[in-house]
């Protein structure tokens, strides 16, 4: 059973196109990594899969739900970090993260199981406005996989990080948590180490699309030209 | 490296089998609770087409005092709404004084004042409802979990509420001293006639929130969608309430305000119930 | 898809009119308290009734769109909407006329349909702003159906509000429709088709007009070969991307890209 399908997927907007033709499948526990220049439709990918954006024309299936028909199965199963953290800046980051943990039905001893996995525990009681923008990017990643979702959605999730927290988050969304993973970046390097499937999009349609094996360093920075 | 993959990718899915168990167990106890919240996604379901039974994870009351609990904390923090309107009704009612150029006021006067000022206040309050969580990315991190939309409406709507009768503790007292209105006598009928046009300004502010945050021009839409929706809710509450702020011998608010409160509040608790959804996804 | 029917529907329109002027300035008697200016009931009041219903229908297509996302159904709600809010000010100003000439005032708070009308009209004024400053074409017209399907539910809620608002115990100013005598029941009548018609056709027009200025749009963007995005499209209160142009769109450059 696939962890994701596309088949022909397009949405536009207006008489714009954000995303076109475009159709992969991926396995559980494998890693697609989406890569593309500032409004080539990555952002739009992620939001269709993580069921807040429908798909105008296509298939979709993620983790076997056919959305938007059965979006409602797929909600809980999916966890995305966007480039907003979707916290709140006047709570602490045990408020927000304990108001996600209700919204999911997630029990309450693992948000302070979480904040202390990510070195967050000191911090915890201190409104978001006041922590660094990589102490808020590991909240915000603890948001993410805390109802143990089985399909990540990350949207450049390295960005503000730390340098030293990259070992903190690996096993929670890094290739190093097993998890089926959809992740955008900007690094064509990184992309041809982590991926198994790699994605290159250019003003909403596939540029480039294979394995690492299949596809070259070369055609991925051409995406960026 | 492979093989080392492999045992990592095998020890995650079993932590996740065991935290799936975990779920369920917590599911099942709570399904009772969850079977109740289907009946009351069905009428939102009716009007949504192509999207199957809901089945939420969450029971709906849960997720509202969830939702709750967060909108009353983020607002004990950055107290952005409530002394606001408290004190724009506070200095509306010493703009009266001047404007009407009287020091007391009853009757239909004092029920114009009184009635102006709460609406004007309550809008300042509509405007901010969903501001915080359009910038900071709040919508889409409720969207993601497992919930009945209609649990955001609800909180939105108790979080309003809670805002106004607040705002009244503060307002109605200093209406009654600075203005010298007689509302003793007539207290509890006053209160009733209150707590209709509360849930009425509720409901209509928060949908006409909802609509407006989308929009460039927030701050304007919002009381010019929200006005004219409120007209009804001034006409009964305003008839309700002006015999009542009379001295000596008060009367009693006509029972066909009131119900025509109650009727009002009723059609646009089930409207909003119905198309707020819609303004939710994408 | 939108012209079919357009020429019958127009002259049918002129004829129903002809005939509704006629009736009402050579047929219908002249009434005995206000004498000529009466005549403008035939205008105010089929004006208000039709205003009324096609804010209403213009709810109903908005359900439509909710429920079928097809674009279409946003297009004529909004169209209607806009004819009705045409209507609306019509009503405004004839009753408004009326007011003046039978009772010496621009405005009257004991009439409760004009009174009605003002704050309906005042609502759905907010519907293009509403519409304009939403600048993703498919979000616009979800919010502008929901505004719709409240709105249209507001309308006669309001109407009841306000007919219990007003003192019963002014005489209405502008007289009551009901016990008509004969002559004057079949000139109201006919007027309320003329009208009517007249309404449906100024709809069928705007939408036939907007759809076929989509079209050519549409098709002179795909011959040229210029994308969409080079050129944003100015921003507007009215639906841009009724369905049908987009597939015309694809069909286009398929079979460019085909040769």
């Amino acid at each position: 059973m696939a962890a994701v399908e596309l088949e022909g997927l397009a949405r536009h907007y207006g008489e714009r196109e954000a995303l076109w033709g475009v159709s992969l499948s991926l396995q559980r526990g494998q890693t697609l990594v989406v890569l593309g220049p500032n409004g080539a439709g990555k952002t739009t990918l992620l939001r269709i899969l993580a069921a807040l954006l429908r798909p105008h024309a296509g298939e979709v299936r993620v983790l076997d739900r056919r959305l938007p028909e059965e979006s409602w199965q797929v909600r809980g199963e999916v966890g995305l970090l966007a480039h907003e953290p979707m916290l709140y800046r006047s709570l602490t980051a045990e408020e927000n993260l304990r108001f996600h943990a209700r919204l999911h039905g997630v029990q309450e001893q693992r948000v302070a199981e979480l904040l202390a996995e990510l070195s967050l525990s000191e911090r915890a009681h201190e409104p978001l406005r006041t922590l660094s923008r990589g102490m808020v990017q590991r909240v915000a990643i603890a948001r993410t996989v805390l109802h143990e979702p089985e399909l990540l959605l990350l949207d450049e999730p390295y960005a503000n990080l730390d340098p030293g927290a990259l070992d903190l988050v690996d096993p929670l969304i890094g290739p190093g948590s097993g998890r089926t993973r959809v992740m955008c970046s900007h690094d064509p390097a990184g992309a041809l180490r982590e991926a198994d499937v790699v994605l290159g999009l250019r003003e909403g349609r596939v540029a480039v699309q294979g394995t690492p094996a299949e596809v070259s360093a070369e055609e991925l920075e051409d995406l960026y030209r | 490296m492979s093989a080392q993959r492999e045992s990592q990718v095998a020890a995650a899915q079993r932590e996740s089998q065991v935290a799936a168990a975990q779920r369920e167990s917590q599911v099942a106890g709570a399904s009772r609770e969850g079977e109740l919240s289907l009946g009351a996604g069905a009428p939102a379901g009716a009007l949504r087409a192509g999207e199957g039974t809901p089945a939420p994870t969450v029971p709906l009351r849960r997720a509202v005092g969830a939702l709750l609990r967060k909108e009353l904390l983020v607002e004990l923090r950055t107290l952005e709404s409530v002394p606001g309107m408290s004190l724009f009704a506070l200095s509306t009612f010493v703009v009266f004084h001047f404007a009407l150029n009287r020091n007391s006021v009853e009757g239909d006067l004092a029920t114009g004042v009184l009635w102006v000022t709460l609406l004007f206040a309550s809008l300042l309050g509509v405007n901010r409802l969903f501001v915080a969580d359009a910038e900071e990315g709040g919508v889409d991190g409720f969207l993601l979990a497992p919930v009945d939309r209609s649990a955001m409406l609800i909180a939105k709507e108790l979080t309003l509420l809670c805002y106004l009768v607040v705002l009244e503790l503060v307002a109605v007292p200093a209406f009654a001293l600075l203005l010298s209105v007689p509302m003793a006598h007539a207290l509890p009928d006053l209160l009733l006639v209150l707590a209709l046009a509360d849930v009425g300004v509720a409901v209509v502010g928060t949908l006409v929130a909802a609509l407006a945050v989308q929009t460039r021009a927030r701050d304007l839409l919002g009381p010019l969608l929200g006005l004219p929706l409120l007209v009804p809710i001034v006409i009964g509450a305003a008839r309700a309430t002006s015999p009542l702020l009379v001295a000596g011998h008060a009367g009693t608010p006509a029972a066909r305000w009131l119900a025509m409160l109650a009727l009002y509040d009723l059609i646009f608790g089930l409207i909003a119930y119905a198309v707020f959804d819609f303004l939710l996804e994408d | 898809m939108y012209g079919r029917g357009l020429r019958a529907l127009s002259i049918s329109t002129v004829v129903a009119v002809v005939a509704a002027l006629t009736l009402v300035f050579f047929y219908a008697p002249l009434e005995a308290e206000q004498g000529f200016l009466q005549k403008i009931f035939y205008l105010h009041v089929p004006l208000a009734i039709i205003a009324l219903c096609g804010f209403v229908v213009g709810g109903l297509f908005a359900i439509g769109y909710l429920r079928t996302r097809d674009q279409r159904w946003d297009f004529r709600s909004y169209v209607v909407i806009h004819m009705s809010l045409i209507f609306a000010l019509a009503t405004l100003i004839t009753g408004s006329i009326w007011a003046k000439g039978s009772w010496g005032h621009w405005w009257v708070w004991s009439e409760p349909t004009l009174v009605s009308f003002l704050i309906v009209f005042l609502l759905y004024a907010t519907y293009q702003p509403l519409r304009f400053s939403i600048e993703d074409p498919e979000r616009q017209a979800r919010y502008a159906s929901v505004f719709a399907v409240t709105a249209g539910a507001f309308v006669p809620a309001n109407f009841i509000a306000v007919r219990l608002a007003t003192e019963f115990l002014h005489p209405r100013v502008l007289g009551s429709t009901s016990n008509l005598p004969g002559s004057m029941a079949l000139t109201f009548l006919v007027s309320l088709v003329a009208w009517a018609l007249l309404f449906v056709t100024l709809c069928k027009y705007e939408l036939t007009a907007k759809h076929t200025r989509f079209q050519l749009r549409a098709l002179r963007r795909r011959l040229s070969g210029e994308q969409a995005r080079d050129t944003p499209p100015r921003r507007s209160a009215a639906p841009q991307h009724p369905a049908g142009t987009a597939k015309l769109g694809a069909r286009v450059a398929d079979g460019g890209a085909s040769t």
